[in-house]
């Protein structure tokens, strides 16, 4: 025997049992459709769940990706400051959270696909409902006990497929998201810990705060240099104007107010 | 014949593809037999696609039973497995 027939199988005796219980078939129509209430409801819960789930994790990914818009700044920082080796240690902590987000883009789309399943399952699982209230109200109002075992049959054990199989989907969906959660969890104590920034900006991340240290140095220098050009203009580039060009004739423009420079204090994103 | 697809709902198929589908049944039976996932895969999805491709779906507020029930989509061979074998995979 085929693997469909036997699985087809698998759901009708579940229903036989059931019924088989009773006494009074029309008490079991009752408690099954207290049952399929409390299933109804605990489908609805469980699309709530996984759009719960999915809300934190694009929450996270925009997290992340405002963390790489910021080590890619920070690259290009190092960079105009002559510090590969800082620019080189901000792309590759950049190229991690890229694999985070990837990996969270998977995610996503997974619970996304598991919501719509679901949400479609609910509407099901409600119109089957509805169908079998009305039915079970004919039955009890027209049918004696004898006569009610051989008219509920067919819509019981459909009714009794239908709440198994959607049990099932709602726990392989709570299952999926559990799962999700623990990642989520993960990701958000890396964020929190400073590991990937100080949100809270008490602290700055190293890289942050050796680029600091080096603009502080260098602020009067390319604030000089940026001037000594403005007042000689020619072909000549900033950049190469930059290393150990301070101006012997600085003095008398004074460099204390420095618009194009970079602030001292990185201004801190994604807070929470 | 009705045919459920676990997690998507009932299709009804016309009785003349029976055939064909008894065909792929035996290929998943054969695959679950050998515990070979790719195998396994690959045969439900041909199944999957078969159905879907074959039938219309049934109404949502009818109260039929299935004929055939298949695997969900993204099942593994050791739940099909375990369904089989009723080890308490269908909840109370």
């Amino acid at each position: 025997m085929g693997i469909l027939q036997r699985m087809s199988m698998i759901f009708r005796a579940k229903a036989d049992r059931a019924l088989d219980r009773a006494e009074d078939p029309r008490e079991t129509l009752d408690y099954s459709y207290k049952k399929q209430l409390e299933l109804l409801q605990k489908v609805r819960r469980g699309v709530a769940d996984v759009a719960t789930s999915r809300k934190r994790i694009e929450v996270q990914m925009s997290q992340l990706s405002g963390q790489g818009a910021k080590l890619q700044d920070q690259a290009q920082r190092a960079l105009g400051l002559g510090r590969e080796d800082l620019a080189r240690e901000a792309l590759t902590r950049r190229s991690a959270l890229e694999t985070q987000i990837s990996d969270l883009q998977v995610q996503h789309a997974n619970l996304q696909g598991e919501e719509e399943k679901l949400t479609l399952a609910a509407q099901r699982l409600q119109a089957k409902v509805e169908s079998f209230r009305t039915k079970k109200e004919t039955i009890k109002a027209s049918y004696t006990a004898a006569e009610a075992q051989t008219r509920i049959g067919e819509a019981f054990s459909g009714i009794s497929e239908e709440m198994s199989d959607v049990g099932m989907a709602v726990q392989r969906a709570e299952d999926k998201t559990a799962a999700m959660q623990a990642r989520a969890g993960a990701i958000d104590e890396l964020l929190a810990s400073g590991a990937l920034d100080d949100p809270t900006g008490t602290a700055k991340d190293d890289i942050t705060a050796e680029l600091d240290r080096l603009a502080s140095t260098s602020d009067v220098e390319l604030e000089l240099a940026r001037m000594k050009q403005e007042l000689t203009p020619g072909p000549a580039e900033a950049p190469r104007q930059i290393e150990g060009q301070a101006a012997p004739t600085g003095e008398s423009e004074s460099p204390q107010t420095q618009p194009h420079t970079q602030p001292k204090v990185q201004p801190e994103e994604g807070r929470p | 014949m009705i045919v459920r697809i676990m997690g998507e709902g009932q299709i009804e198929i016309d009785d003349s593809r029976l055939q064909e589908l008894n065909a792929l049944d035996d290929a998943l039976a054969a695959a679950v037999e050998a515990g070979d996932e790719a195998r396994f895969r690959a045969a439900l999805v041909a199944l999957l696609e078969a159905v879907r491709q074959a039938g219309k779906p049934v109404a949502d507020d009818a109260l039929v039973d299935s004929d055939l029930v298949l695997p969900y989509a993204d099942a593994h061979i050791d739940d099909v497995r375990a369904m089989l074998s009723g080890e308490g995979l269908i909840p109370s």
